[in-house]
């Protein structure tokens, strides 16, 4: 039997009075969500996990968003699974541009680690807490958030002989046939 | 001792490094390192329309491509609440149980010859090629089909086709012994696999896992049970689980898997033939989905919606969801947020081999090194997925 959306928030309104949560509205939401303030996370969480009723026992997925020029720009998203009822139920917290700092949930549910390295990775969000904020899929010397909207889609250049400085064609014969130098352009 | 596996060690499947930290033959510390398939889809998909992204997830799990699909167009679908007709589902159904069985293949051939058993190998990669061929019959490419589309399939399924997968589906049981006996009793496989990477269930719940592996540690959730999609509902089916959840448990639910998928496939086979084995492909809903190719050179209006959808993609309204589906490997789901223009604003992959993967350094420490090969190739992973 699954919890109604609406069940989930009152029980979370009734354990956490002072908590100002918000329900996300939306032309298309096709999942019930929550939006719940950053320092409020891990208590939320945590009783999400434990509560005998709830139990959201899995985390399936988290991740980022940003929704540049919104204000605050970022969101973090948090899918939660009950087992028991077949439940699901979405997280949100908004995160301001400046400041893109939330607390990690690692510690509630293990699996968060990798996917707070790879929201870190894309987008700069900070989880503070985390045991080892590293990047995950990108190279540690990146430079920038690829993810976020105003890094832009383009590629390097492949390095060739034809088109690296200081590498000069073999045969003076060879040359005419080296390819013209072709530019890229970024998408 | 620190030691280095991979990124170009046969048994990791692809390229991925972990660095094992020893203690004589015993693994301290096991860190995995990932990202060097990394292609940013994620990125890319926020460039195309929704069209343009399915040949992508093809790329992901490239052992799997039409569960792949079908989680892609499922979101989107979701996204748009259009639902397509109960003969695309069956058909749907169809492929993805073959690929199924196809991706369990590849699975039990290459762990077999990471653990020594080489011979499983060519046995297994036999019934592969032939659904590699029932893919190639379908949608002209023997492995990135790209054939579902949002609202139905790319064109209807060939005439010949469910007798062929009928005959295949006949014979695969028969197989799948062929198989289990050169693997189930076999005392070196046991002694590989038998209390190795053992997962606990109450571990593989916090981690996150999902699949054969979480139903392995005894778990009974599969998603085409209990949340389920495509009419699995209406399908009759078992959940096999494991007990111990070791590298053998999880090779035993997959075999079962195997057979379960048979079973589907057959009923799937027979609800194909009931509704016709030609008829319509696709919603009939012009703003999102392309008209019939047939009802395109005969009516006006269908030409204009084809014109339409192919210049400027189509324009789900503005909103968000998440829907996934019980991949080979694990729960498979795509997140979309859409800015009601024709492009995603965001598009996320829960991609069930990352997540597991995750889960490695729980498996091997404290463990021997010969059994990370073990560990990692009863995870199941495809990097092309991990990374992405």
């Amino acid at each position: 039997m699954a919890i109604t959306p609406e069940r989930i928030e009152e029980r979370l309104r009734e354990r956490f009075p002072q908590v100002a949560f918000e329900r996300e509205h939306g032309e298309a939401l096709r999942d019930a969500t929550l939006v719940v303030p950053a320092d409020a996370l891990v208590d939320v969480c945590t009783f999400l996990r434990d509560d005998p009723e709830l139990r959201f026992a899995m985390l399936p997925w988290m991740g980022g968003v940003d929704y540049m020029p919104r204000v605050p720009r970022f969101e973090t998203i948090y899918n939660l699974l009950s087992l028991e009822t077949a439940t699901r139920f979405t997280l949100k917290v908004r995160l301001p541009e400046e400041q893109p700092v939330v607390p990690t949930v690692s510690g509630v549910w293990p699996t968060a680690g990798w996917h707070e390295r790879e929201t870190y990775d894309f987008y700069g969000i900070v989880f503070s807490g985390h045991a080892d904020l590293t990047r995950i899929l990108l190279p540690e010397d990146w430079l920038g958030w690829p993810l976020r909207k105003d890094s832009p889609l383009g590629y390097e250049e492949v390095a060739f002989t034809h088109n690296t400085p200081g590498r000069t064609v073999p045969d003076p014969a060879l040359k005419k046939l080296a390819p013209k130098k072709v530019k890229y352009r970024a998408q | 001792m620190t030691l280095n596996m991979g990124p170009q060690h046969p048994s990791t499947h692809g390229v991925l490094r972990v660095a094992l930290e020893l203690d004589g033959e015993t693994i301290v510390r096991a860190k995995p390192l990932i990202g060097y398939l990394h292609t940013g889809m994620e990125k890319q998909a926020e460039y195309k329309t929704y069209t343009q992204s399915i040949p992508q997830t093809d790329r992901m799990d490239y052992i799997s491509p039409l569960s792949n699909n079908l989680a892609f167009c499922l979101a989107v679908e979701k996204l748009l609440g259009i639902e397509p007709p109960a003969r695309v589902q069956a058909i749907r159904v169809l492929l993805t149980e073959l690929t199924r069985i196809s991706s369990h293949a590849v699975w039990m051939g290459t762990h077999a010859i990471d653990l020594g058993a080489l011979t499983v190998f060519w046995y297994t990669f036999r019934e592969r090629e032939k659904i590699l061929s029932i893919y190639e019959q379908v949608s002209g490419a023997r492995m990135t089909a790209s054939y579902f589309r949002v609202g139905g399939l790319a064109m209807d399924i060939p005439g010949g086709l469910l007798d062929r997968c009928e005959k295949f589906v006949d014979e695969m049981p028969a197989h799948i012994d062929e198989y289990e006996s050169l693997l189930t009793k076999n005392p070196i496989w046991l002694a590989r696999t038998r209390g190795v990477a053992i997962v606990s269930a109450k571990d593989a719940i916090a981690w996150g896992l999902s699949g054969p592996i979480l139903r392995g540690s005894g778990v009974s959730w599969d998603m085409r049970k209990n949340e389920p999609y495509s009419g699995y509902e209406t399908y009759d089916f078992d959940v096999p689980v494991g007990k111990v959840g070791d590298a053998f448990d999880r090779y035993q639910v997959r075999v079962a898997e195997m057979r379960e998928s048979t079973k589907i496939a057959k009923q799937a086979i027979a609800r194909i033939r009931e509704l016709g084995e030609s008829g319509p492909y696709r919603v009939r809903d012009f703003k999102y989905v392309l008209p019939h190719k047939e009802e395109v050179k005969t009516s006006m209006e269908a030409l204009i919606h084809h014109f339409k959808i192919v210049a400027h993609g189509f324009f789900p309204p503005a909103g968000e969801a998440y829907a996934a589906v019980e991949a080979p490997k694990g729960e498979l789901g795509f997140y979309f947020v859409s800015d009601g223009s024709a492009r995603p604003w965001r598009m996320k992959v829960r991609s069930p081999s990352f997540i597991n993967l995750q889960a490695l350094p729980l498996m091997v420490e404290g463990g021997l090194i010969a059994d990370v090969i073990a560990a990692i190739g009863s995870i199941d992973i495809v990097l092309g997925e991990v990374d992405r």
